[in-house]
């Protein structure tokens, strides 16, 4: 049943600068199974948009792919041809991308691009038009066929990333790579695109990895979730453990951060103090050692390993403090 | 987008208030009486006085204004003080010569550049947009009237290829004759239109919605044609519309150097003879069609981009 979808394999990618190279992310590996709904948290500057643009390979061209692989379906995407890697983007795999302010071109109508991104399809015009309306009154615009006919300024920020949603989902993908879907909206938006979300996930089946900071919503909405920082995947597992029972420190801070934990009101909103590490001059030893309150001697020494915590629920995080509990 | 248009036809009829009054009052601080050169040396006190009061030369110069554009707002621009007949037959016969100069330039000078500049654009920083640049740049650089000069000697004289002087007759000699001066007149125009085209469209495709298009896996021919140009082309249009003042000092030299009947070789014949009228009525029609290619170039912008529509 649990069939394996998309495998990030210890994929080293590097960016190369003038100041030497950013060693964006390192050695990450994850897998999604077919359906699933996998979330990726972390801060700012932790890798996630590196990963999506490595998954569809629409990096910068000063990127290196220095080492690992990105399965999907058990085809390495960093060795097929471009051509190959095309006729993925858009039919199996589909994206959604942060910001619905910009995504969209802004001289062409929706219709018009709805029609465009259909271009591997053979069914005729009206086909076409009659499926992408069908697709923005699933993702509940209404009047779909005199909207398709609108400019993407003539819609709201929540009705273009809902359109947004509309045109990811329209091809069937195996694998919607959702980053920061509402990030960019209110809070009240946000659930509504997270509904919608949910409802076309579930009639199509499709597997989701879904970027956010927003801790609620991925407790809300995945079934596993992958805890990274600063380049590197720190603690991962079934969502319910990870926020029930964190085993990184950083998770733990992340929490402890999210502003719909907190209970009590708070005179100072809790952060985490400190800065990440400066990916092209990384330090010895743990990436999190600098602003963790429980580090020791020996994570100055060695970088702890993704060690497996629980292996039912694969729980996995990387921590030398889960290593003395075991050994005690 | 009807407040807009109004707003912007209001804007061009300023500009040819403005334009024609300075014209009108410069013509008369150049030196030379218009009397003096039409009736010779020898002409008698008598004569010149008479002549003087029927031009409405003897009034004060802002009764002359006043004249000038009462007779303006009745479609009358005076009469040819040598052949005596109406300046505005005159004028218009002579504007679609320049007006077919021109349009052949910018058809084929924008064709060109964008195509240039498109192409440079989408491989950037590679050995082809480096040709690309350098051809662009010598273009620019290259005067009107030097390269009218060079291709009359080289295309006309000893290749023989287009004929030298004149404009042509029926629609095949017409467009004969105005490959040289479309030539002369467009290139610089194909370096700069290139240069502008490449800068915009860099720009272009580094937005976000250029990725969207990309991650729908649609072909980057598509991506560059379509959804990065009907961007990139926003800039163009209004460049266009502005450098039409300077196309129209360019055709100036081209109708000279071709011999080409026109405004340009119009408004230089009558300068030299003094003719005020037809100087007056050519300036006139000019500055209507920069004031108008520029109204039009704004609206043709605004009704490219919807979303300049909109908030009009």
């Amino acid at each position: 049943m649990t069939e394996v979808l998309l495998e990030i394999d210890n994929l080293s990618v590097d960016y190369e600068t003038g100041r030497g190279d950013l060693k964006a992310l390192r050695n990450i590996s994850f897998s999604l199974n077919k359906g699933e709904i996998v979330g990726i948290v972390g801060e700012s500057g932790c890798g996630k948009s590196t990963l999506i643009s490595s998954i569809l390979r629409l990096t910068a061209p000063n990127t290196r792919f220095r080492e690992g692989e990105v399965r999907f379906k058990g085809r390495n995407l960093l060795n097929i041809s471009e051509q190959d890697m095309r006729s993925l983007r858009g039919s199996d795999i589909s994206i959604v991308f942060q910001d619905p302010m910009q995504t969209h071109n802004p001289v062409l109508t929706i219709g018009r691009q709805m029609l465009d991104i259909q271009h591997r399809s053979s069914a005729t015009k009206a086909e076409k038009l009659h499926r992408a309306a069908e697709m923005l009154s699933a993702v509940g615009i209404p009047d779909p066929q005199a909207r398709l006919k609108q400019f993407p300024h003539e819609f709201s920020g929540g009705m273009r990333q809902r359109i947004a949603i509309a045109m990811a989902l329209m091809s069937e993908p195996d694998l919607l790579i959702a980053d920061e879907p509402t990030t960019a909206l209110d809070a009240t938006l946000e659930v509504q695109i997270i509904e919608h979300l949910r409802s076309l996930q579930q009639d199509m089946n499709c597997a989701v990895l879904f970027i956010s900071h927003h801790l609620g919503v991925i407790a809300e909405l995945c079934d596993r979730v992958v805890v990274m920082y600063a380049g590197a995947v720190v603690e991962s597992g079934d969502v319910r453990e990870i926020f029930g029972n964190p085993k990184h420190p950083y998770t733990r801070r992340l929490i402890d951060c999210d502003p719909g934990h907190i209970k009590e009101r708070a005179r100072v909103l809790p952060t985490i103090p400190g800065e990440v590490p400066d990916l092209a001059n990384l330090p010895k030893g743990c990436i999190f050692r600098e602003r963790c309150d429980q580090a020791m001697p020996r994570c100055t020494a060695s970088v702890p390993p993704l060690q497996t915590i629980a292996e039912i629920t694969g729980h996995r995080a990387a921590c030398w403090l889960n290593h003395e509990e075991m050994a005690s | 987008m009807l407040s807009f248009t109004i707003q912007r036809i209001g804007l061009a009829v300023l500009i040819l208030f403005v334009a024609v009054t300075a014209m009108f009052l410069m013509i008369r601080a150049v030196p030379g009486d218009p009397v003096q050169i039409m009736l010779g040396p020898r002409a008698t006190p008598e004569l010149q006085a008479l002549l003087t009061a029927e031009l409405g030369l003897d009034q004060p110069i802002w009764k002359q204004l006043a004249i000038f554009y009462g007779n303006l707002l009745q479609g009358d621009l005076g009469i040819d003080v040598f052949s005596g007949r109406a300046v505005t037959d005159i004028v218009f016969q002579q504007l679609p010569h320049t007006l077919w100069l021109i349009l052949a330039s910018i058809v084929w000078s924008a064709g060109l550049g964008i195509v240039i500049g498109a192409y440079a654009a989408a491989h950037p920083n590679t050995i082809i947009d480096r040709i690309a640049a350098a051809i662009s740049v010598s273009f620019v650089a290259v005067p009107a009237f030097v390269l009218a000069l060079l291709s009359l000697l080289i295309f006309a004289v000893h290749l023989q290829w287009f004929p030298a002087i004149g404009a042509g007759d029926g629609f095949w000699g017409a467009l004969d004759h105005l490959v040289l001066p479309a030539f002369a007149i467009g290139l610089s125009w194909v370096g700069y239109i290139a240069r502008l085209v490449r800068a915009s469209m860099l720009e272009v495709m580094g937005e976000h919605h250029i990725r969207t298009a990309r991650a729908f896996g649609l072909s980057e021919r598509r991506i560059v044609m379509v959804y990065a140009l009907r961007l990139a082309i926003l800039p163009v249009v209004t460049v266009i519309g502005v450098g039409m003042g300077f196309l129209l000092s360019a055709a100036v030299f081209a109708e000279i150097v071709f011999a080409r009947p026109g405004l340009g070789k119009l408004v230089i014949d009558s300068i030299t003879t003094r003719n005020y009228p037809v100087v007056m009525g050519a300036v006139l029609v000019s500055t209507g069609l920069f004031a108008a290619s520029t109204a039009i170039a704004d609206l043709l912008n605004a009704w490219l981009d919807p979303r300049a529509r909109s908030a009009r």
